[in-house]
C-alpha cells in the first residue's frame, strides 16, 4: 500500500469517527430534551384535549375521567373518517351522559373540515366545535366559535323528524343559517352534523354497552 | 478584523436575513398573520441560530472541510429537535399554532449560511454576537411583518399574547374598533406585499442616508 493510499484511508477514518461522535451528541441532547420534557408534553395533551372536551360538554355536566373513558369503534366510515373512531364516554353517578366523537365533513370549500362533537344520551346536541379546517379567512372561518356563535346555534337539536329536510342551511330549504359570500362552508358543516347524530344512533350499543344490557334485562 | 458593532450591524440592518439576504422565506411568509405568532417564531429561530453558531464556532478546528456540511446539519437538526419538544412543554398552546413551521426551522437557510459563511471562520464570542444579531435581526422582521398584517387584516395587535406569557396576559389591542378586516392582508398574498414593502422601505432609508452623505461630503469639500 502507498503511502497516499494510507494517508487517504486514515483521513476517512478520522472523517468517520468524528461524524460518528457528532451525531452521538447530537442523538443524546434530544434524548436529554425528550427525557425531561415527557412528562410535561404528556400533561400538556391531557389537558388540551380535556380543555376541547369541556368545550363541548362543561366540567359540572359529568363525574368520570374524560379523557381516558373511551372507546374505539372500529368502522368510522358514517363520520367520514377512514381511521378507527375514539369516543369519549361521560357519566354522571355512573349514568351516561353525552359521547364526544370526532366527524369529518369532507366537502368544505377549502377542504376536510375536521370537528369534535358532543352528543346527549337522549339525543340532543351537546355541542359541535371545529377543530381543524382550511376554510377561506374572513368568509367561511365564522365556524370557529372564536369568530362567531353560529356553531352554538347546534347545541340542544336533535334528529327529530324529518331530518333529511331540516337538518339543511336555509338556502337548501333547511333551519340553518348560513353566512353572506359563504353557503359551501355551512352546508357542509350541518351535513356532517347531521350524519354524525346519525352514526351515533346507529352505534348506541357499542358506545355504551352498560346501558343496552340493563334495557334487554329489563325487557 | 470587524468590531462587535460592525457584526451587531450587519444583522441588524446591513445584511438582515430577513430583508437583505432573504433567507428562510417560508417561515417568514407563513407564521406572520399575527404579531405573536410572529414573535414566537421569531425567538424560536433565534436560540437556534445562536446554539448552532456557538457549537459550530466551538468545534470549527477539529471538523474536516469535507465533512462540515453533515456535522452542521446535524447540529441544527439536533437543536432544532430539542427546541422543538421544549416549546411543546413549555409554550402548548403556541407551539400548536405555529405547527410544522418549528420543525421547518431545520431548513431555514439562514441557519446553515451564518455557520457556513461566518461561525466557522470566526472565534466563539464573535459566532454568538453574530448569531444574536442575524435572529434578532429576522425576528424583528417577523414581528414587523406579523404586526402590519395583523392590524390591517383583523385590526387587532397582539392578539394571543396569553399563549406567550400565561393566561393571565392579554394584550390585545385594538386601534380600530369595529374594523371588518381585510381579507388580502390575512390571505399569502398579503404576506408577499407586505415583505416586499418592508424591502422597498429599508432600500428607500439606505437610498436617503448614502444622498445625505454624499451631499455632506460635497458641501465639506466646497
Amino acid at each position: 500500500m502507498s503511502a497516499q493510499q494510507s494517508r487517504l484511508i486514515r483521513s476517512m477514518a478520522i472523517a468517520a469517527v468524528l461524524l460518528a461522535a457528532f451525531a452521538m451528541v447530537g442523538g443524546g441532547l434530544v434524548a436529554l430534551t425528550e427525557q425531561m420534557t415527557r412528562d410535561r408534553i404528556a400533561e400538556n395533551e391531557r389537558r388540551a384535549r380535556l380543555a376541547s372536551l369541556q368545550e363541548i360538554l362543561p366540567a359540572d355536566h359529568y363525574d368520570n375521567d374524560l379523557v381516558s373513558d373511551t372507546v374505539e369503534l372500529a368502522d368510522g366510515t358514517g363520520l367520514s373518517l377512514d381511521t378507527p373512531v375514539m369516543v369519549h364516554r361521560a357519566f354522571e353517578d355512573g349514568e351516561p351522559v353525552a359521547a364526544i366523537f370526532p366527524v369529518v365533513a369532507p366537502d368544505g370549500y377549502g377542504g376536510p373540515i375536521h370537528m369534535l362533537m358532543g352528543v346527549r344520551v337522549d339525543g340532543r346536541l351537546a355541542g359541535v366545535r371545529v377543530t381543524r379546517h382550511s376554510e377561506t379567512p374572513g368568509l367561511g372561518d365564522p365556524i370557529e366559535v372564536r369568530r362567531s356563535d353560529w356553531i352554538h346555534d347546534f347545541e340542544g337539536r336533535s334528529l327529530g323528524e324529518e331530518p333529511e329536510k331540516k337538518w339543511q342551511v336555509q338556502a337548501d330549504g333547511g333551519e340553518f343559517d348560513q353566512f353572506t359570500g359563504a353557503t359551501i362552508t355551512p352546508r357542509a358543516v350541518v351535513r356532517a352534523v347531521r350524519r354524525g347524530l346519525v352514526y351515533f344512533e346507529a352505534n348506541r350499543q357499542l358506545i355504551f354497552p352498560e346501558t343496552a344490557e340493563e334495557t334487554s334485562s329489563s325487557r | 478584523m470587524s468590531t462587535y458593532r460592525d457584526i451587531a450591524r450587519e444583522g441588524l440592518w446591513t445584511n438582515n436575513p430577513g430583508l437583505v439576504q432573504l433567507l428562510g422565506l417560508c417561515p417568514l411568509l407563513a407564521v406572520t398573520g399575527t404579531t405573536i405568532n410572529g414573535l414566537g417564531l421569531g425567538i424560536a429561530t433565534t436560540i437556534v441560530l445562536i446554539g448552532s453558531n456557538l457549537a459550530v464556532s466551538f468545534i470549527r478546528h477539529a471538523v474536516h472541510p469535507e465533512i462540515r456540511i453533515p456535522v452542521f446539519v446535524m447540529i441544527i437538526a439536533s437543536l432544532v429537535t430539542a427546541v422543538e419538544l421544549a416549546m411543546n412543554a413549555f409554550f402548548h398552546d403556541l407551539y400548536r399554532v405555529l405547527g410544522i413551521f418549528i420543525p421547518l426551522i431545520v431548513t431555514n437557510c439562514t441557519i446553515i449560511g451564518r455557520a457556513e459563511a461566518f461561525a466557522s471562520r470566526n472565534p466563539v464570542p464573535r459566532a454568538f454576537v453574530d448569531g444574536l444579531a442575524m435572529g434578532l435581526g429576522f425576528t424583528a422582521v417577523l414581528v414587523v411583518l406579523g404586526a402590519m398584517r395583523e392590524l390591517l387584516g383583523q385590526g387587532t395587535l397582539l392578539a394571543g399574547a396569553e399563549m406567550m406569557f400565561g393566561a393571565a396576559v392579554d394584550l390585545t389591542l385594538q386601534p380600530i374598533p369595529a374594523y371588518d378586516g381585510l381579507l388580502l392582508a390575512v390571505l399569502p398574498p398579503g404576506a408577499f406585499i407586505g415583505l416586499g414593502l418592508l424591502v422597498a422601505a429599508k432600500n428607500w432609508i439606505d437610498a436617503r442616508q448614502q444622498r445625505a452623505s454624499a451631499s455632506s461630503a460635497k458641501e465639506a469639500r466646497a
